[in-house]
């Protein structure tokens, strides 16, 4: 039987329509779609794919299982590398990891696997009757900082092998990142609270408004009896660009702007949570959470949106897929060009005038790429004279965050990088006994699969620390 | 869900309630504050810890009807929960090395300025308070002043009761008197603590002030309480939930913190018409 050359296509939403509601962009296989998919893996011997995926999944066992049609099997394979199988599904930039691998991809598109496993997932949340069961306890106690994508792949691990997990989360909802910073177009949030109600099953005790370095601090987790503690605290205060006018009123941080929409659900009608909705907007950055930003200001009605960076098209470091939606989606791409000053309203006439201090433009100056810096990017030079202003009124600032100093200020004997970042081993142990770390909060902001995989690779060395004590 | 033990109106607009929290209520320190939803899909709004009972395990909250939260949990009941309720957040007041202090309290901000002048007066530091309300009808907490202050000056904006006047007229007064304060602690309204701070400069007297912005998280995650100081000639963006929420008063830029406030006024005020609206029609 021949090889169909090309991956099958995502169905999604109609750009002209999605920019317009918060559903989810990406619609998903059907059966039929999964089972011609999982026709072209070719379970090769050497596996590469297993090697690009942060976290091992089998992938051609559980693909193995999808050409049979047992995809309660596929996402039980799944399931034993995976704790978040339905977010990583969507998120994972698989491009770059396990579809890069792919023995298929050297002549040919690579097997979808991202959308494979995606299919699995939602086919076990759809149909799967029976629950997860706790397994016996083994009489460890560990505590999970941070309920995002490494703290929740931690737990789960653990508790899959008996321990008793306490997961403690600042905000009043899990799922960090997940909850309060992907929107809900890309990851509903329904499905993240899905996989979270998978972890109560297996034991995972999650407690929402405790915030460690604050409410309790890590040596008390000591006290309380937890023998071992997992630090995944995320990414902290968002960065500025240190330019004038970043106080205006309309200005956010991306942190700010997708947390009000998002964990707020500043984007249903008549929320309790305001947010600066319609209008003109620039979103500054080029990474995935500028992205995020900017479709999220068009889904809230903006009439124009742009994407404000630095360098060009080839070096935006969001996914490809994010980039290509946005396109689609009518986002103004406004390449080589660096925000100098944010303008805000000032009426000299009256000081009480109730536009004083809001965004009424930004002026970018054009740029561009000259010599190659240490890491081989060309580094964007700013042309002289060439200032021109954007008509805007709100600017969001998506330039990335710096390390939260929260518990590293309450943590005696925690040692962190010259960027805040914590510093672990390559087992993600710290330089505290029994305190292990990951995702953001040692790497600062990257992928949820890389976030993950920390998560994981700390739960087998707490697994063998506990069991050798 | 998070319980309130007790409720009671100290005026018209103010309200004290007590709120089981026994991790928030064993931490808690003078100066620090929390965040807490109403309940789902609610606001999250810091306030300022005005109070706790350790042992109770729980912490008392003062705040002003302002919007449609406040309005909200103003109808909340004794023996009823609060969805959320998180904290401590924010640093505590400093007290180490003050022998002789002046607490300004404004308006609602003295609900959070008596923690700290009773925590300065159990350390044994000489206590000036001086509060200040718009009229007689908005007084709060004058008889708990009195008793951690060495010194109380009531001031009343219209002169309904006790002097006449605000804040920062007995306190120049004093300074002009020759009184020096190791410092003088301001908080309330942006408006207040900025001229507190202008009346203390001639004198060179340190001034810390209790900043209130908007904010989300209150974990040093969104952002969106930044403020700016200027730092010996330079603009420093600071953070008040994880950097704050007191900072020197000399540093602060406070006509942009108080435009900031001022971000979502018409969102407020529709906030509380609705609040308002959603009660008549249960009431029926």
């Amino acid at each position: 039987m021949a090889i169909d050359p090309k991956k099958h296509e995502m169905p999604s939403q109609a750009p002209e329509v999605r920019a317009h509601n918060f559903n989810e962009v990406a619609l998903g296989y059907t059966e039929e779609i999964a089972l011609a998919e999982a026709s072209r893996c070719l379970n090769c011997k050497n596996r590469p794919c297993v090697e690009g995926c942060p976290v091992n999944i089998a992938i051609p066992d559980f693909i193995a299982k999808m050409k049979t049609g047992d995809f309660e099997g596929a996402y039980q394979v799944i399931n034993t590398s995976s704790s978040l199988p339905a977010v990583c599904g969507r998120v994972c930039p698989q491009e770059t990891q396990c579809e890069a691998k792919c023995t298929l991809g050297i002549r040919f598109e690579p097997v979808g696997i991202g959308r494979l496993e995606r299919f699995a997932a939602d086919w076990h949340n759809a149909n799967a009757t029976e629950k997860a069961k706790a397994p016996e306890a083994n009489g460890h106690r560990v505590a999970i900082v941070g309920s995002g994508p490494s703290g929740l792949t931690c737990a789960g691990d653990l508790a899959k092998k008996g321990y008793a997990v306490s997961v403690f989360e600042a905000l009043h909802t899990a799922g960090g990142v997940l909850v309060y910073g992907i929107p809900e177009f890309r990851l509903p949030k329904a499905i993240v609270a899905k996989e979270v109600e998978t972890l109560k099953e297996l034991g995972v005790d999650v407690q929402t408004n405790v915030v460690i370095g604050k409410t309790l601090t890590i040596d008390e987790l000591f006290e309380m009896g937890y023998e071992a503690v997992f630090i995944g605290s995320g990414a902290g205060l968002p960065n500025f660009m240190n330019i004038p006018g970043e106080s205006f009123k309309g200005v956010y941080s991306a942190n700010e702007f997708l947390t009000r929409s998002n964990l707020m659900k500043a984007y249903l009608d008549d929320p309790d949570t305001p947010i600066m909705k319609g209008g003109k907007v620039a979103v500054v950055g080029g990474g995935n959470v500028a992205m995020d930003a900017a479709r999220t200001a068009l889904r809230l009605g903006a009439e124009k949106v742009y994407i404000v960076y630095r360098r060009s098209m080839e070096e935006l470091p969001a996914r490809r897929e994010e980039v290509e939606h946005a396109v689609e989606e009518g986002i103004d791409f406004q390449l080589l060009r660096n925000p100098v000053e944010i303008l805000g309203y000032n009426n000299p006439e009256n000081p009480r005038d109730e536009k004083n201090g809001f965004v009424v433009g930004m002026k970018v100056i054009r740029m561009e790429l000259g010599e190659p810096d240490e890491k081989g990017r060309r580094r964007p030079v700013a042309i002289p004279g060439s200032e021109y202003v954007l008509d805007v009124d709100t600017v969001v600032i998506a330039i990335g965050t710096s390390p939260n100093p929260l518990i590293k200020s309450t943590t005696e004997g925690l040692e962190v990088n010259s960027h805040g970042g914590i510093i672990v081993n390559e087992e993600g142990l710290t330089s505290r006994e029994a305190i292990y770390a990951g995702g953001d909060a040692v790497t600062g902001a990257a992928t949820v699969i890389s976030a993950m995989g920390a998560g994981k690779v700390a739960a087998k060395a707490i697994d063998e620390y506990l069991q050798a004590k | 869900m998070y319980k309130i033990v007790s409720k009671k109106p100290l005026n018209p607009t103010v309200t004290q309630m007590q709120i089981e929290a026994p991790l928030v209520a064993r931490k808690a320190k003078p100066g620090q504050f929390i965040i807490l939803r109403v309940d789902a899909d609610g606001e999250r709004i810091p306030l300022t810890v005005a109070g706790t009972d350790p042992e109770a395990g729980t912490v008392k909250i003062i705040f002003q009807i302002v919007g449609g939260t406040t309005y909200r949990l103003n109808e909340k009941e004794e023996g009823e929960y609060l969805a959320d309720f998180v904290g401590p957040l924010g640093r505590p007041t400093e007290t180490e090395g003050i022998k002789k202090i002046c607490i300004v309290g404004g308006g609602v901000g003295c609900a959070i300025a008596l923690p700290a002048a009773e925590e300065f007066h159990r350390l044994g530091a000489e206590v000036t308070s001086i509060i200040g309300f718009r009229s007689v009808d908005l007084l709060i907490l004058e008889d708990e002043f009195r008793a951690c202050s060495d010194r109380l000056i009531v001031m009343t904006d219209d002169g309904s009761y006790a002097r006449h006047g605000n804040v920062t007229v007995p306190l120049k007064e004093m300074l002009e008197a020759g009184e020096r304060f190791d410092l003088v602690l301001a908080i309330g309204p942006g408006v207040m603590m900025k001229f507190t701070t202008l009346t203390c400069k001639p004198f060179g007297v340190p001034v810390r002030v209790s900043m209130n912005p908007i904010m989300i998280d209150g974990t040093g995650m969104c952002g969106g309480c930044r403020l700016t100081l200027n730092q010996d000639g330079k603009k420093v963006t600071k953070f008040a939930c994880v950097d704050g929420p007191e900072f020197d008063g000399y540093e602060v830029d406070f006509d942009e913190a108080m435009s900031r406030g001022r971000m979502y006024i018409p969102y407020e005020q529709h906030a509380l018409e609705r609040a308002k609206d959603c009660n008549l029609l249960k009431e029926g």
